[in-house]
Formats: structure tokens, C-alpha cells, sequence
């Protein structure tokens, strides 16, 4: 009992910080019905600037005050006016997507404003961390996890005392049961939503405050890590009750510390499935409670039929145009392949040979979001899992590189094919989370062992040779990844045109009619996933190859997060779209090196914002542009046509 | 001989008995009704018809062969097709575009590798597509985008995408709802022209009784998950136990 006890007390103060984010965020879901994925960055904006303000002599009351009453519900409260408020009936993809933007984005920007450099022992709340208070079953109660365990109760204490004894607390609870009830009721339930974001976005701050200090450094990461706890916790409650919400978070940190204690120490095991825990957690929920899969479900009864994709830019012009336009393409293309093999320097050749990479694991976004309308966060886990794959045949079997690149692919279909089988259960966000904790399962466990992704040492990969053929240059590389491109375009393109295409296209409009026709839902969920994790998979040993070693975190999951945001704001209906998306990604990151180490932190925020342009121009910047020209000049035509 | 036929079916969710052992018949290339008060069970009756959900108990025959536990698509292969209550249309997709995708399915061509070897790759105009649109009237706005079209004709395009696929037996929920007088008048006049010229049998839920009467010959009335009358159309309608179903009890 003893040894029990000092196993799980430790995790107390993980258990309320994971309560606190899960009670705000079933508070926002239930009331606004956008699943709010910037909350991890929320807390974390607040934990950096509590830090900041702590570091330049502030008093710690001080700097809770600015970090966690007034920073943190502003930032909220601008989201959800500024963004949330406009895409409640949004389709599930633009909400996601949204929210990832900002997710991605204000971390940047954060430490765009405050800079990124490392932030070793964030300041405790309240008591000095060091400090021992008393022991309980032979653990030493430090500052920070007393303050942890204080503050929480007392804050929980006091909002459960507000909801049930004051008016605006009643009309909180009367709206997490039913917004438009509310308003029927003869009430502002815009209002009373304003002030449950700014309790929800204090509870952020406030977790994220009271979560720094329990890690040695501040890390934007470790946030996310704790948003999918929150969600596993919030999911405990199915999503619906506060309570258990809460006691889902306490249990989850509890049970993960518990796991720590009573698993051999030192194993993969136990220092991978520890921190896994949640996302294990959320993954099994998901799949086992019918209520919970149910619940995503309720979107608004026309997102059966959101506006179409706007026409391509060639459609709008007319025929002559889009001969002109599609020549052009050709040309740039063709200028493109010639200038990479003669004058483009070898610095940027391998740059672009990196965009043509990521272009290949753009692909399978298009094939399995764009087309299929699936949501997957996790395909940078397959590029991983094809890299790995390609540099453990290579090393140790002594399979040529260019098989190992294939077979790269093939793992990562197989992979994909025990990924697709929950997903055929699940559909839209919980689709979207379940990979989500799938990919931060592979970050933390299944890309550690020495067989797979070698842990922080990575793995190695040398350039493929066949006989007298020889692609170690940068060059011969690039005519490598560039057939590898147009290869993989086409096979997309061939799924496109034809009869699977088409069916993928009926089952993203409606599943139900899909089936109804005698579409098997079940085998073309499986081949779409398949073909995208195969997609993925070589794309990420080709990038692999050519980079020479990698690592997991060359596949983290906060990459998959970045690689849905990037190739859905530059473009996810169109191969190009893959495309563009792929070569502005290594481009801009390339550009942006030349720039103090700062700035590099646009990258992330460009996307990030770009995302939400997602909501408005679902084609993509690229193509949106485009048709914009293109309509000028048709119209310029137009007047033309009629002045003569 | 029967297309389809129930025997006892029951569904219950949670503490609701949706559907109480019903049975019915649909014979071939006949036209049913089925009508009833709201929640009466008549959608759910067609879920466990085509797979959507399937029974606690009973069983479902079509032609003769079990297809209890069958999933939706394959019912869909032996021949069950069918229309919703609320649109399920494919978005971004054309009217003719609805029709080729289920004709392809029909055909059984959705093999990837066909498609990777630009075998699977659609036609532009397929001959029985494009009769079926002019057939349905679709023929003006077969290329427009699903989401600019009226109701009328998103009913129309879900007709058209289960006929193309020429079923054995048609299950219609409530084709004539969000329709105006004048809309449900020519729909009916369609149907009746499919009929014609097709031994489809269809069953047909509606709650506007005109149309059930030039369509069908018999009906079924169902109230609270139980069968309570079923034949002639006219005749079941003035029984007196299905006014009180549909009007309350008059007194």
C-alpha cells in the first residue's frame, strides 16, 4: 500500500493539470461545438510569458496576473471572435484544420516576439519547487506539486461554487446542455459564450502555468503531448460530463506514474509506454465507447452538401486557355529539370530534391483528405516508418537501396492497413485524433527501439546503386526523386480518373448513399489508406536517402501536423496542389535560413495563418490566385471585346 | 414469387420497440405502401430492409435467400436500392456524375488496378446514363453541381442513381417531403412512367396519401412499431383503426 501510494501521488499534480485542460476543453466543445486543438498553445502562451515575466524580476502574482487573467482569456476570447465564432457549422475538416493553424502558429509566433532559446527550470506558481514540505508515504512534497494540487482545488472548488450559485453559472450549465435553448430563453447567449471561453482559456493558462514547472525546460511540445492527455481525459467523459472529465485527468496522471513505478525501469517499455499512456488511453476509448463515436457524428445536417470546391482556374478561362495554361506547365517544368541538373547551385538542388520528398508524402494528404475526405494526422509517421524501414534492410540485410525505398513503402502500406481498420469505424475528428495518438505512439515507443528508428541516434541510409549506375551525386539524386514524383503523381492520378476515384469521391459525399449503391465502404477505406501510407513511405525513405541519417524526430507527429496544414493551405483537391505544396515548403525554409535564427520561426506562422484561409478558399492559396488572374484577365477580355 | 419478404421483424433501441414482429411481402415488380404517423417505425423498417441497421429478430428474405446479416453494399449488389428521407447526395459531384459512379459500381469495375492501368478510367457519356437522365428530366442540369439544385431534383438524382443500377426492388422514404404540390404531382407522374417501363418493385414510404394512391396498389399502415392494416389501398384507409392511427380518436 505504501509503495502504491508513493508511486501514484506523484501523479497528482499531472492528474490536475490534465483535469484542469480537460474540463476546458468539454467546457468550448460543448458550448461552441469547435474542438479547440489550440488549447495546448494556449497554455503554453502563457507558461512563456508567466516564465518571461518571472525571469525579468517580476513577482510571481504579477506575472500569474498578466500571464494567466489577463493574457490568456484574450487570447482566447480573440480566437474564438476572430476565427471560431465564423466556422461553428463549418464542415469537420475546416474546423480542424483551423484550429491546427493556430496550434502551429502561436507557439511560433510566441517565440518569434520572445525569442526561441532554450527556457531551463520554469518558475513554480506559488512555493519555491525546491523546498520540501512534508512526506506522504515516503515522497517528499515539493513547492510545485503542492502548489499544483492546491491551486487546482481551489480553482475547481470555486467554479463549481460559481456554477451552481450565480446566474451567469447557471447560464453556463444551460449552455453546455443546449446554446440555442438558451437563447430561446430569452438570453444573450453570445455573451454568456464569450465568458465561457474566457473561464475556458483561464483554465488553460492557468494548466499551462502550473505544468512548466513539473519539466526541467519549457517546450512547446510537451503541451501537445499534454492536449491529447486532456482529450483522452475529456473523451473518459464522453466528451459531455465536467466531472468526469475531471476525474478522467486526475485518474489518467495518476495511472501513467503508477505505470512508471511498477514497470521494469529502464526498459523501452516502461520509458516509452509511461509518457504513451494518454494517447493509448484516447485510442482505446475512441474505438470502444459507441456514445463517444456516435457524438463526432452530430455535425450540422447539411455538411452533406458544404459548397463544392470552387472550378479550376482552367475551367473559368475557356479552352484556349487552358492550353496556354497547361503548356505553360510544361515549360516551367521542363526549365525547372534542366536548371536543377545545370546552373542551380548544389546547396539548392538539394533543397529542391527535398521539396520533390515531401511532395511524394504531400501526395498521399491529397489521395486520402482531398479525395477521400479522411482525415489523417499521422502521415509523417508512414514516411518515417518507410525510411526506417529502407535503412534497416539496407544495414543489415544488405538490401539495395532502391528495393529497401520500395519496400519502405510496402511496411508503410501494411502499417496503414492496421491503421485503416479502427478508422473504418471512426469518421471525422475521432478519425482525426485516433491518428493523431497513433502518431504520437510511434514518436514515443514504436520509433525508439534499435530495430525501427534508433531512438535519438537515427538511423542511416546510404544512396541507392545499381551496377555502374550511380545516384550519390546531388544531381543523379534529383533525377532520381523526380521520376519517383512523376511516378507517384501518376498512379494518383490514375486513381483519380477512374472508377475508384470516383467511388472515393461519393463516400466523402455521403458514406450512407456510397454504401447504397454497393460501394464496400470496408475494402476502400482499407486501399486508400494503404496507398496513401505506401505514398508516404517513399516518400520518406527517398527523403531519408538523401539525407543520409535520420531520426524520429524527422517524423514527429508535430510534422504531420505541419505537412495537413501546409498541403491544405496551398491545395489538397490536385496533384499539383501535392506539388506546390512540397516545393514552397523546403523553399520557404530554405529562404528563411538566410535570416537570423529568429525568423526562422515565420515558417510555422505563415502556415498557420495560411490554414485559416482554408475555411475560405478550400482550393488553396495557389489555385485561388490563380483563378483571381485568370479572372482578370478574362474580364479585361470580356471588356475589351465589348469597347471594340 | 416474392422480391422481398419479412417475417417478425423486431427492433428495439434502448427501451423504444421501433418495429414490434412485422412482416411484409413485396412481390415482384409491385408496387407497396407504407404509411404510418411520424416514429412509427417505417424508416427503420427500411434501414433493416437494405442493411443500415439490422434486426434483433425476424428475417429477411429476397428472393427466397436469407440476407439477415448481409452489409448494405452487398444488399445493394443482389438489388435493393433505395432513396432517403433526408439527401444523401455526393457533394461536389454533377447529376450525371452521381449516375456514372453508380453504374460503375453496378458493373462491378472498381478494381485499382484497372484503374492504375487506365483501363478503370470513366467515359464520358454512357449510354444508359444518359437515357436515364433525359427519362427523369435531369437532362438540362445534368452538369451542374448538386449543391445548386432544388430539392425536387436532388429526389430525382437519387432515383436516378438507384434505377441506373436497375434494382429488383426500389425502396423510396418519403421521395415527395420538402416537395410542393406541383413538384410531388410530376414526380409522381416519373414514377409511374419508371414503372411502366420496369419490373422494379418498389416500396414506398410517403405521408402524402395522393401519391401513394396513383402509385401503388396496396399499403401497409404501420403505428407505434406494429403492423395494424395492411391491403387495398382505399379500403385500408377507411378502416376505421388506421384513421384513429393518423387523425386521434374521434369522438
Amino acid at each position: 500500500m505504501t509503495q502504491f501510494l508513493s508511486y501514484a501521488i506523484p501523479g497528482l499534480p499531472y492528474g490536475c493539470v490534465f483535469a484542469l485542460m480537460a474540463v476546458g476543453l468539454v467546457l468550448t466543445y460543448q458550448t461552441s461545438g469547435v474542438f479547440n486543438l489550440a488549447y495546448g498553445a494556449q497554455a503554453y502562451a502563457s507558461a512563456l510569458i508567466f516564465y518571461v515575466c518571472v525571469n525579468a524580476g517580476w513577482p510571481s502574482w504579477a506575472a500569474f496576473l498578466v500571464a494567466v487573467v489577463v493574457v490568456a482569456p484574450l487570447l482566447g476570447l480573440a480566437m474564438d471572435r476572430f476565427l471560431y465564432r465564423f466556422i461553428r457549422s463549418a464542415p469537420v475538416l475546416v474546423k480542424l484544420v483551423s484550429a491546427l493553424g493556430m496550434l502551429i502558429a502561436i507557439p511560433s509566433a510566441l517565440q518569434l516576439i520572445f525569442g526561441n532559446q532554450q527556457r531551463l527550470a520554469p518558475p513554480s506558481l506559488w512555493l519555491p519547487p525546491s523546498s520540501v514540505y512534508f512526506h506522504v508515504a515516503g515522497d517528499a512534497i515539493n513547492g510545485t506539486e503542492l502548489s499544483t494540487v492546491v491551486v487546482t482545488l481551489a480553482v475547481v472548488l470555486l467554479a463549481s461554487l460559481m456554477s451552481h450559485f450565480t446566474q451567469i453559472g447557471l447560464r453556463m450549465r444551460a449552455m453546455a446542455e443546449s446554446p440555442r435553448m438558451v437563447q430561446l430563453a430569452g438570453i444573450n447567449s453570445e455573451l454568456v459564450g464569450i465568458a465561457i471561453w474566457v473561464l475556458s482559456s483561464f483554465l488553460a493558462g492557468l494548466a499551462g502555468v502550473l505544468l512548466a514547472p513539473l519539466f526541467a525546460d519549457l517546450q512547446a511540445l510537451n503541451f501537445t503531448d499534454l492536449l491529447v492527455a486532456a482529450i483522452a481525459a475529456a473523451a473518459l467523459g464522453s466528451l459531455t460530463s465536467l466531472p468526469l472529465a475531471f476525474w478522467g485527468g486526475i485518474g489518467l496522471g495518476v495511472v501513467q506514474e503508477l505505470l512508471g513505478g511498477y514497470l521494469p525501469s529502464g526498459s523501452v517499455l516502461s520509458s516509452g509506454l509511461r509518457p504513451a499512456l494518454p494517447f493509448a488511453v484516447l485510442i482505446v476509448l475512441l474505438l470502444t465507447l459507441p456514445g463517444l463515436r456516435e457524438r463526432w457524428f452530430h455535425d450540422d445536417p447539411l455538411a452533406g452538401c458544404d459548397p463544392p470546391p470552387p472550378p479550376m482556374a482552367t475551367t473559368i478561362g475557356g479552352h484556349g486557355l487552358e492550353g496556354f495554361l497547361r503548356a505553360g506547365s510544361w515549360t516551367v517544368l521542363a526549365v525547372f529539370f534542366v536548371s536543377c541538373l545545370t546552373w542551380v547551385p548544389g546547396n539548392w538542388t538539394f533543397t529542391l530534391t527535398q521539396g520533390l520528398a515531401y511532395s511524394i508524402v504531400f501526395l498521399s494528404i491529397v489521395l486520402l483528405t482531398g479525395m477521400s475526405g479522411q482525415i489523417s494526422l499521422c502521415q509523417a509517421s508512414f514516411a518515417g516508418i518507410g525510411a526506417f524501414t529502407c535503412a534497416q534492410l539496407a544495414t543489415h540485410f544488405g538490401v539495395s537501396v532502391l528495393v529497401g525505398i520500395v519496400a519502405g513503402g510496402a511496411v508503410a502500406a501494411l502499417v496503414g492497413v492496421v491503421v485503416a481498420l479502427p478508422a473504418l469505424r471512426l469518421g471525422g475528428l475521432a478519425l482525426a485524433l485516433a491518428t493523431l495518438a497513433f502518431g504520437l505512439l510511434a514518436d514515443n515507443v514504436g520509433f525508439q527501439f534499435a530495430w525501427s528508428g534508433n531512438g535519438d541516434t537515427g538511423v542511416s541510409i546510404p544512396r541507392p546503386q545499381i551496377g555502374s549506375l550511380n545516384f550519390t551525386s546531388g544531381k543523379a539524386f534529383f533525377v532520381l526523386a523526380f521520376v519517383a514524383l512523376v511516378v507517384c503523381s501518376v498512379v494518383v492520378l490514375a486513381i483519380r480518373k477512374g472508377t475508384t476515384g470516383r467511388e472515393l469521391a461519393a463516400m466523402r459525399g455521403s458514406e450512407l448513399a456510397a454504401a447504397s449503391i454497393g460501394t464496400n465502404l470496408v475494402k476502400l477505406k482499407i486501399t486508400v489508406f494503404a496507398v496513401a501510407a505506401a505514398l508516404a513511405g517513399v516518400g520518406g525513405a527517398l527523403y531519408g536517402s538523401l539525407q543520409g541519417t535520420v531520426s524520429p524526430d524527422d517524423f514527429n507527429s508535430l510534422l504531420s501536423l505541419v505537412f495537413m496544414v501546409v498541403v491544405v493551405t496551398t491545395g489538397v483537391y490536385t496533384v499539383e496542389g501535392a506539388i506546390q505544396a512540397g516545393m514552397a515548403y523546403v523553399i520557404l525554409y530554405q529562404v528563411l535560413d538566410y535570416l537570423p535564427s529568429q525568423w526562422r520561426n515565420l515558417f510555422p506562422i505563415l502556415f498557420g495563418l495560411g490554414a485559416i484561409t482554408y475555411a475560405l478558399h478550400p482550393e488553396g492559396v495557389v489555385e485561388w490566385q490563380r483563378r483571381r488572374v485568370i479572372e482578370l484577365v478574362v474580364d479585361r477580355r470580356k471588356h475589351r471585346e465589348a469597347v471594340g | 414469387m416474392a422480391v422481398v419478404e419479412a417475417c417478425g421483424i423486431s427492433k428495439r433501441f434502448g427501451g423504444i420497440v421501433a418495429l414490434d414482429d412485422v412482416s411484409i411481402v413485396v412481390e415482384q415488380g409491385e408496387a407497396v405502401g407504407l404509411v404510418g404517423p411520424n416514429g412509427a417505425g417505417k424508416t427503420a423498417l427500411f434501414d433493416c430492409l437494405n442493411g443500415v441497421r439490422h434486426c434483433d429478430s425476424g428475417e429477411v428474405r429476397f428472393e427466397g435467400r436469407l440476407i439477415n446479416r448481409l452489409p448494405v453494399y452487398e444488399r445493394a449488389r443482389l438489388g435493393i436500392g433505395r432513396t432517403f428521407q433526408r439527401l444523401e447526395l455526393f457533394a461536389g459531384m454533377s447529376p450525371r456524375e452521381h449516375l456514372m459512379v453508380a453504374e460503375r459500381v453496378h458493373r462491378a469495375d472498381g478494381r485499382l488496378w484497372k484503374d492504375l492501368i487506365g483501363r478503370g478510367r470513366a467515359r464520358a457519356t454512357v449510354a444508359r446514363v444518359e437515357e436515364l437522365l433525359v427519362e427523369l428530366g435531369l437532362e438540362e442540369v445534368a452538369d451542374d453541381p448538386i449543391e445548386t439544385l432544388s430539392q425536387g431534383h436532388g429526389r430525382l438524382v437519387e432515383l436516378g442513381r438507384a434505377l441506373v443500377q436497375d434494382p429488383l426492388l426500389l425502396l423510396l422514404d418519403e421521395p415527395a417531403s420538402g416537395l410542393d404540390t406541383r413538384e410531388t404531382a410530376a414526380f409522381a407522374t416519373i414514377l409511374l412512367e419508371v414503372r411502366a417501363r420496369r419490373t422494379t418493385a418498389m416500396l414506398l414510404v410517403e405521408h402524402d396519401l395522393d401519391l401513394v394512391r396513383r402509385v401503388v396498389e396496396r399499403i401497409y399502415v404501420l403505428d407505434f412499431g406494429k403492423l395494424i392494416a395492411s391491403g387495398r389501398v382505399d379500403e385500408v384507409l377507411a378502416e376505421p383503426v388506421v384513421r384513429r392511427a393518423y387523425l386521434g380518436d374521434v369522438t
